[in-house]
């Protein structure tokens, strides 16, 4: 009965959470439904087509979104498994094992774009290059961290399995790139991020970081529901078995 | 330290009287490294050119296969638990148990790859470097096995999870042992880069494997 209680005493501060994720839920959905559909405009009518890629270019504006929220979904859990490792927060187990499957889907969207592009440009669907291939790694980091949550019953301790699970990984993840960067590369370097500025020009620079900007919004919508849905999901849990101790005491008073 | 030496003592001593994980592990290496030219086709040609990839490969799989032993057996008898409330870290209870587990199942493989080479016909310059690299990687196959141990302990289909798991962070250590074997077969890179990396990697794993590996064992006793 105790273990109950404690449950309830833990789920007190996800109360907060429910009520402030919920008031913040819709603005958030609107302001990402708005950016989209800038994006997609800019991306599709304004952004000027490739002299050599002609239309395919337009799948790198989604392309190179997905990659990159592929990588933060991983430092998202990251850094939620340092929160459950040091203080033991519930939140943060949730949040960590929220974020895994959208960080898993953006991951294998970023390969699936990716490849979509490389048939027409490179020639063939799959090359073993080194971006590819890291990228590849992380679906399965992604993959294992999923499979380790279903394989452990009890929320807490599989919690604290995936977040161990998860930091060896983002210690591993610097270490997979730069080996992998050893082989011949065939993608392209990157051209935003760079110490002596972006590499490309505006028309394309602006839909590209305006989609980014949506799916990275994107990304945080999905989060705050699928948080939502492990807690509620705790909850209807904790309920039902609060309802057979309460079934069972009452046959037990009765026998 | 007198601690940690007796208990990677007791660890090969039971690997000895038990016998089975090694001729399991050694007989899967066999098996996987002959059955690649029967899906491949007898050209020595091909095959003396992928023969470090696919000895490097067998080598993972194979020390791979009996990684979720490590502590599996300590755990049933109880006797995990005793050592765990010993006097020894846990964090070094677990180097010893992957120090042992190296000596016991690492070190056979790697003295067997080089007449497992032979079958697939490893240029004749190449065998000591095959067998050096491997010596530097292997231990840390052994320290990262212990992790994915100490993960999937006491789960039903750990055994199963331990490879989806832990195959991925293999990758860096394969990649850089067949490199630096590449680089003597076909060069043009130098042997060396790639062999202080992978001399790096192992050490670098020497140290933190323990540490994450403990932890998940706290976790898996409470």
């Amino acid at each position: 009965m105790t273990e109950v209680q404690g449950t309830f005493n833990r789920l007190a501060n996800p109360t907060r959470f429910l009520a402030l994720s919920g008031a913040v839920l819709p603005w958030l959905t609107g302001l990402t439904v708005a950016l989209l559909l800038v994006g997609l405009y800019l991306a599709f009518f304004v952004a000027p087509e490739d002299y050599l890629q002609g239309q395919t270019v337009k799948i790198m504006y989604i392309h190179v979104p997905f990659a990159w929220i592929a990588m933060m979904g991983y430092s998202v859990i990251t850094v939620a498994s340092i929160g459950s490792l040091i203080w033991r927060h519930p939140l943060a187990d949730v949040a960590a094992k929220a974020a895994a499957p959208i960080g898993a889907c953006f991951t294998l969207l970023a390969l699936v774009t990716g490849s979509l592009w490389g048939k027409p440009m490179w020639g063939t669907y799959w090359v073993w290059d080194a971006r590819l291939t890291s990228v590849l790694l992380l679906l399965f980091l992604y993959l294992g961290l999923m499979a380790l949550w279903q394989a452990i019953e009890e929320p807490s301790r599989a919690g604290r399995a995936a977040a161990i699970l998860a930091l060896v990984g983002s210690v591993n993840i610097p270490v997979i790139k730069f080996s992998v960067d050893w082989w011949n590369t065939l993608h392209q370097p990157a051209s935003v991020a760079r110490l002596d500025g972006p590499a490309i020009h505006p028309s394309i620079l602006l839909p590209l970081l305006v989609m980014a900007a949506a799916f990275t919004f994107l990304f945080f919508v999905l989060h705050l529901m699928a948080m939502r849905t492990e807690i509620l999901r705790r909850r209807v849990q904790v309920l039902r078995l609060t309802q057979v101790a309460a079934a069972g005491s009452v046959t037990g008073a009765r026998a | 330290m007198k601690e940690f030496i007796s208990l990677v003592r007791r660890d090969l001593r039971l690997a000895r009287r038990e016998g089975g994980a090694i001729t399991t592990a050694l007989g899967f290496y066999l098996i996987v490294v002959a059955i690649l030219p029967l899906g491949l086709g007898p050209d020595l040609n091909l095959l003396s050119r992928i023969a470090p990839g696919v000895l490097w490969v067998a080598l993972l799989l194979a020390a791979l296969l009996s990684a979720d032993r490590i502590f599996h057996n300590d755990l049933e008898d109880g006797s995990l638990e005793v050592i765990a409330l010993g006097p020894l870290p846990l964090e070094l209870v677990v180097a010893a148990k992957s120090l042992a587990h190296w000596i016991s199942i690492g070190i056979p493989l790697a003295i067997a790859a080089p007449v497992l080479a032979l079958l697939l016909n490893l240029p004749g310059d190449a065998f000591w470097v095959l067998f050096l690299t491997m010596m530097t990687g292997t231990p840390a196959l052994s320290f990262l096995g212990a992790i994915g141990a100490a993960l999937t302990l006491g789960l039903r289909r750990g055994g199963q999870l331990l490879s989806l798991l832990i195959l991925p962070l293999y990758v860096p250590v394969l990649i850089f042992g067949v490199a630096a074997m590449n680089a003597v077969i076909t060069g043009p890179a130098p042997f060396l880069s790639s062999y202080l990396i992978l001399l790096a990697l192992t050490l670098a794993t020497l140290v933190l494997a323990p540490i994450a590996a403990a932890a998940a064992l706290r976790l898996n006793l409470q």
